[in-house]
């Protein structure tokens, strides 16, 4: 049977359908034995989508053509205004699926225990939330898309407010939700217009149109559209000065909320709509969010220097990974793209990883508090592993993945045409510096020295069999894709290409020009060379 | 020879790595050392098959190995690929055997320790990442190297992690490391940019053929330099290595003396084609080295700590080999290189092997005496201060006669002055080489047995203990000080013949050799700028010989003069020099001065104005809210009070409409 046509809404209907049967299943508190049927529910289902994801990288064609889409299903739904069911997948968003339908599972161990009240609410959410996110990285109709997009905000806000830690948490929801709720009302608008001006949701032709020039409008007037698109999903990803929600979100959200909070759907929608739609105009701004990415990334790494609470730290931390994608893929280069996707997939798996580890402190302890811990390392000598792994990889230790896309990202900055490029990427390079000083900071304060004043209170234990299960496929993932890059790469690099500007070279003042020849001469040699070597590979 | 037998080379100690560091905890301590040593002896026997294979070949030797990319895009492409020569050879040789020889001592000297797994399957892991980096075949791959060494010293400084002392010396090698890192990354970002890879061949090629403008290979070469000065611990960034000492002895002879502090000077050998181009930043490289040598030294005078004399002369001894470098004489700092990982980790083992002896004692004001008690340490020891000092015909004597000399025939115009330092430094090390043979060997025992037991008291209790965890006195010796066990001492003999003879090989023909060690090099720096012997004479060349003996003389008959013959003589000199003395007892004050003028001001820029102002202040909107509450002013308290929601959306505007008025005006401001 092939699949291949119908995969990405068995996809989506996955978890459509399971969070429709956990809604149904009464709520079981009390019973001992029943307290886990919506977690084993919610688990079986978020196992069956991963395994559903698969099937796209394993039928994945390397080989076609650029600008095409692939496991297309494409419908009308609504004549007018016409509304497609339009589903498909490239290079950008494959990985991205299987990595939101990977960290479900994960999500919900890492629920197990500390969710076991009102569990039928807190899984349905989480379920609903799923569909959001795989909605958003395979839809390609932006009503559509839309529709998915406003669906992400309205679960985890749900989830936030009643599933939050402190008392805090109505307050905490109520600034994501306004945050994200304000500029996707614009977009909305933005869409419309666009839809108004063209006669179509449809992406594919967005495109083409765009591509062309086509699309009837003042420059003035393409480009607020385009910077309409790019507000609402930089306040998602978020882009530093709109990180205003990260902070009280992060600490108040449960583990398995927070691990798909930042990042990767803004990311995503960057990418695929403000770069596809608006080629030129986000040429135009690339300049500004560069600098916005390489001061993200410092401003983010020197916060969380001073941070005492874990969580607190954590969100900025964020900032700052997520801050090295947005310098990345505004650089317009290949490296610059090509790391800036890859980091997506390291940034979610690390911050993932990086969560749970908290959440487990906090399950024992039942503080955030640094100061509060201290000399665990001899009480954990498993979960200090894990940590400092986790740390490793976020600090960008060559042969765990997330050196190969902050190296990838910062030579690509390094070529890039903008304005003061060399600039913003010593500033970028810095957070390299300050990185490690905040995270190997945080290890010493919690597990070197002598034993703090919490963990004397209350006993700990090392880390369980689930809680094994829970980290070894985000370790594990940290090393191979650290050291096995290309796999994915592959896939990202097809997008790359046709994203990122024809490679140009960094020209040394003071270079003859009898000598830029020459240069380019063996660069091209070598970048064809290259790229036999790559197809080879292939 | 089958080339893929190289892969060997680093991933046996990478396994032994895994199987310690998974399971180690539940084998017996007999297995954990023999899977570690097995797995650190076999690429030595390897690197022994290698140069005998290069011995009968003849020929110049240059292995290459390649396997898949690490990584792949379009346009640029880094593979795992691993090149041999000359240069790669001598530092296999080194790493290797030294290498071997302190984990058999590890055996020995951590034996009593907790966390004996943890130790071995860390050191392998050392192993692991220094022949990646001594065999890389391009800036990458010796970047993951160069980093995974600083990780593996971090794990290692910070092995007594409970004790925050070594919790923090470790933090602060990795994070000073890191603002090495930082330039090498930004040297590796304009090399992708601009040659499109990153292999040494490609790019050392490249530079040969089509010279580029100057500015823009100096940029490149300071970058690398500021990498060096991290990881080789000079002028700015040497301050990490003396508290590096915290680490289990063996440690620092491995890491911290031998192996990979070297790992700057082994880069800018590695890349002289580069620094060849730049005379800028060569005059760099040999005035950092030269002040670092001298500087270390000085401070090297005047410490008490055993280890921590040990530690400043590392650094001057690496700041010699920077000099070297920096004029170009690469072969005499790789030979200096060599001759030092010889001494200097006999130096440290022998130091372990004394403070073995005395129960975890570090302060020499608490030593003496023992040169009848440890005969083998001492005789050992002996060798290695004599082999430092220069002394002829100690192995230190060759490699630091072949730097002083090139320095001074070198064409920089600086050739004398740094000739000059040189001089000095080599004074001053012979002093505090034998000011610490004195203090420990000989004069009266300092450590009698009441006051002894006393001290240990005040150590238990004092902060910066290393009794409690490092070479715990169990019953047999608890009593008296004795002599190593066989697994330590035999590593010391093996070290203190190799610190005799191992300079030998760099005989200059002045004094009726042939120096094949430079010889042995020339391939591999043919084209180096080095200046040119056979103008030099051999006259010349025995006269500094003979001065720079003289010197070292001068420097032991000195500190026989304060250490034995007067022994008040240097309290009472560090009396009438008090200001003098402070400054070098307190280092110069590196570390206060970073403190108070970058940590600190960093700090609280953070928390005042990034995180105080913009963040709580402008960003979550809160600004308001914290204005009022402060003034507690009337009407803004009830806003928002009554109204968070709206402050959140009003600033939320104004932040977005900032965003787009910055794209839309400000952005045409800037230049392009």
């Amino acid at each position: 049977m092939n699949l291949d046509h119908i995969i990405l809404t068995l996809i989506l209907l996955a978890p459509l359908v399971g969070a429709a049967v956990l809604a149904l299943m009464p709520e079981s508190e009390g019973s001992p034995d029943g307290s886990k049927r919506h977690a084993i529910g919610a688990l079986l289902v978020t196992l069956i989508t991963l395994g559903l994801t698969l099937h796209l990288p394993a039928h994945f064609h390397y080989g076609a053509e650029p600008h095409t889409f692939q496991f297309v299903q494409n419908i009308p739904w609504i004549a007018s205004p016409a509304i497609r069911y339009h589903l498909g997948v490239d290079g950008l968003s494959m990985w991205l699926i299987v990595l939101a339908a990977f960290l479900a599972p994960i999500g919900v161990l890492a629920s197990w225990n500390t969710i076991n009240t009102r569990t039928r609410l807190f899984y349905t959410l989480f379920l609903l939330q799923q569909v959001a996110m795989l909605g958003i990285f395979v839809a390609l109709d932006l009503f559509l898309y839309y529709g998915f997009w406003e669906l992400s905000l309205v679960p985890m806000t749900l989830l936030i407010a009643a599933f939050g830690r402190t008392e805090n948490r109505r307050r905490a929801a109520i600034k994501f939700f306004l945050y994200a709720f304000i500029p996707s009302a614009i977009l909305l608008v933005a869409i419309l217009w666009l839809y108004n001006l063209t006669g179509t949701f449809d992406l594919p032709i967005l495109q083409a149109l765009a591509a062309s020039h086509a699309i009837a409008a003042t420059p003035t007037a393409l480009l607020l559209c385009s910077l309409a698109f790019l507000v609402a999903f930089a306040v998602k990803v978020p882009v530093f000065p709109l990180h205003g929600w990260l902070q009280e979100a992060v600490s108040e959200a449960p583990t398995a909320a927070v691990m798909v909070l930042a990042g990767k759907l803004g990311l995503y929608s960057i990418l695929r709509f403000s770069f596809g739609i608006f080629p030129e105009q986000s040429r135009h701004v690339a300049p500004v969010l560069i600098a916005l990415g390489a001061i993200g990334i410092l401003y983010g790494s020197l916060i969380a220097l001073i941070k005492s609470d874990l969580k607190k730290l954590a969100a900025f931390s964020t900032l700052s990974h997520v801050s090295f994608v947005i310098l990345g893929i505004f650089t317009f280069t290949v490296l610059g793209v090509d790391g800036g996707v890859f980091q997506i997939l390291n940034e979610s798996l690390i911050g993932a990883a990086f969560f749970i580890l908290l959440g487990l402190l906090y399950e024992r302890y039942g503080t955030y508090d640094m100061r509060d811990y201290g000399g665990l390392a001899t009480r954990h000598p498993w979960m200090v592993t894990m940590f400092v792994i986790t740390v490793l990889a976020a600090a960008g230790l060559p042969m765990l993945s997330g050196f190969v896309g902050e190296f990838l990202i910062l030579s690509g900055s390094m070529q890039a045409v903008a304005a003061h490029h060399v600039l913003w990427t010593v500033i970028g390079a810095s957070g390299v510096i300050f990185g490690a000083s905040y995270l190997l900071w945080m290890i010493q304060r919690v597990f070197y020295g002598s034993v703090g004043m919490r963990p004397e209170e209350v006993p700990g234990w090392d880390l369980t069999a689930r809680e094994h299960l829970e980290l070894w496929p985000l370790t594990a993932l940290f090393l191979i894709m650290g050291i096995a890059s290309p796999f994915w790469i592959r896939a990202i690099d097809t997008y790359g290409t046709i994203t990122a500007d024809k490679p140009s070279l960094f020209e040394p003042t003071g270079l003859k020009h009898s000598e830029t020849e020459t240069y380019s001469k063996i660069l091209s040699q070598d970048v064809l060379s290259g790229t036999a070597a790559h197809q080879e590979v292939r | 020879m089958n080339t893929s037998l190289l892969w060997l080379i680093p991933t046996l100690p990478f396994a032994g790595f895994l199987i310690n560091g998974t399971i180690g905890r539940k084998l017996p301590r007999a297995l954990v050392a023999t899977i570690a040593l097995l797995f650190t002896a076999a690429p030595a026997f390897i690197v022994a098959q290698l140069w005998i294979f290069m011995k009968s070949a003849g020929a110049p030797l240059a292995l290459t190995v390649t396997s898949r990319p690490w990584i792949a895009v379009t346009g640029f492409q880094v593979n795992f690929a691993f090149a041999v020569d000359h240069l790669t050879l001598i530092m296999l040789g080194v790493v290797t055997g030294v290498g071997f020889l302190i984990h058999i001592y590890s055996v020995g000297y951590m034996a009593h320790e907790e966390g004996y797994w943890r130790f071995f399957a860390f050191l392998n892991l050392f192993m692991f990442f220094m022949l990646v980096l001594v065999l890389a075949s391009s800036f990458l791959l010796l970047f993951v190297g160069w980093e995974g060494v600083g990780l593996a010293s971090y794990l290692l400084i910070g092995f007594y992690f409970t004790r925050d002392s070594a919790a923090n010396a470790g933090k602060k090698a990795f994070i000073v490391n890191r603002i090495g890192d930082f330039g090498f990354l930004l040297a590796m970002f304009l090399l992708v940019a601009h040659f499109g890879t990153l292999n040494f061949s490609g790019i050392f090629s490249r530079i040969s053929a089509t010279p580029l403008s100057g500015g823009f290979l100096t940029a490149i070469a300071l970058l690398l330099v500021l990498g060096a000065a991290g990881k080789s611990a000079q002028i700015p960034l040497y301050i990490w290595l003396p508290d590096a000492m915290e680490g289990p002895t063996p440690v620092s002879a491995l890491i911290h003396a031998a192996t990979m502090v070297t790992a700057g000077i082994y880069m800018v050998a590695r890349c002289h084609v580069l620094f060849d181009h730049s005379p800028f930043a060569l005059t760099v490289v040999a005035c950092i080295g030269a002040a670092t040598a001298l500087m270390a030294a000085t401070i090297g005078m005047v410490q008490n700590d055993i280890k921590r004399v040990l530690a400043y002369s590392t650094v001057s001894q690496l700041g010699y080999m920077f000099m070297a470098c920096g004029i170009g004489a690469y072969s005499a700092g790789i030979f200096h290189l060599m001759t030092h990982a010889f001494f200097k980790a006999l130096l440290f083992l022998a130091a372990g092997s004394v403070i073995h002896a005395l129960s975890g004692e570090q302060d020499m004001r608490h030593m003496g005496g023992l040169w009848r008690k440890i005969p083998i340490t001492f005789w050992t020891m002996t060798a290695a201060v004599f082999a430092i000092s220069g002394i002829w015909p100690f192995s230190g004597f060759f490699s630091k006669d072949e730097i002083l000399y090139q320095t001074f025939i070198s064409p920089s115009p600086l050739a004398k002055l740094l000739w000059l330092v040189g001089l000095l430094t080599a004074g001053l090390t012979a002093f505090y080489m034998f000011r610490l043979w004195f203090k420990t060997f000989f004069g009266e025992s300092r450590s009698n047995e009441n006051a002894h037991e006393e001290h240990l008291a005040a150590v238990h209790a004092g902060k910066s203990s290393t009794l409690t965890l490092e070479a715990e006195p169990d019953s047999a010796h608890a009593h008296g000080v004795h002599e190593s066990p066989l697994v330590m001492t035999i590593p010391l003999i093996l070290l203190a013949i190799l610190s005799i003879i191992g300079g030998w090989v760099g005989i200059p023909a002045a004094l009726g050799g042939h120096n094949e060690f430079a010889h042995f090099l020339d391939p591999v720096f043919a084209n180096a700028a080095a200046p040119a012997v056979e103008a030099a004479s051999h006259g010349l060349e025995i006269t500094l010989a003979a001065v720079s003996l003289l010197t070292a003389v001068l420097g032991i008959f000195f500190a026989w003069l304060f250490y034995y013959r007067k022994p008040g003589t240097a309290a009472e000199l560090a009396r009438k020099f008090q200001p003098v003395y402070s400054l070098l007892d307190h280092k110069y004050w590196v570390d206060e001065i970073y403190g108070r003028f970058i940590i600190t001001p960093l700090l609280g820029f953070s928390r005042i104005i990034l995180s105080g102002l913009v963040d709580a202040g402008i960003v979550q909107g809160t600004g308001a809210g914290l204005a009022a509450t402060t003034r507690g002013g009337g009407w803004l308290v009830r806003r928002i009070q009554s109204g968070n929601i709206r402050s959140y959306a009003g600033w939320l505007a104004v932040g977005a409409a900032a965003v787009i008025a910055i794209v839309l005006f400000g952005h045409n401001a800037l230049p392009h």
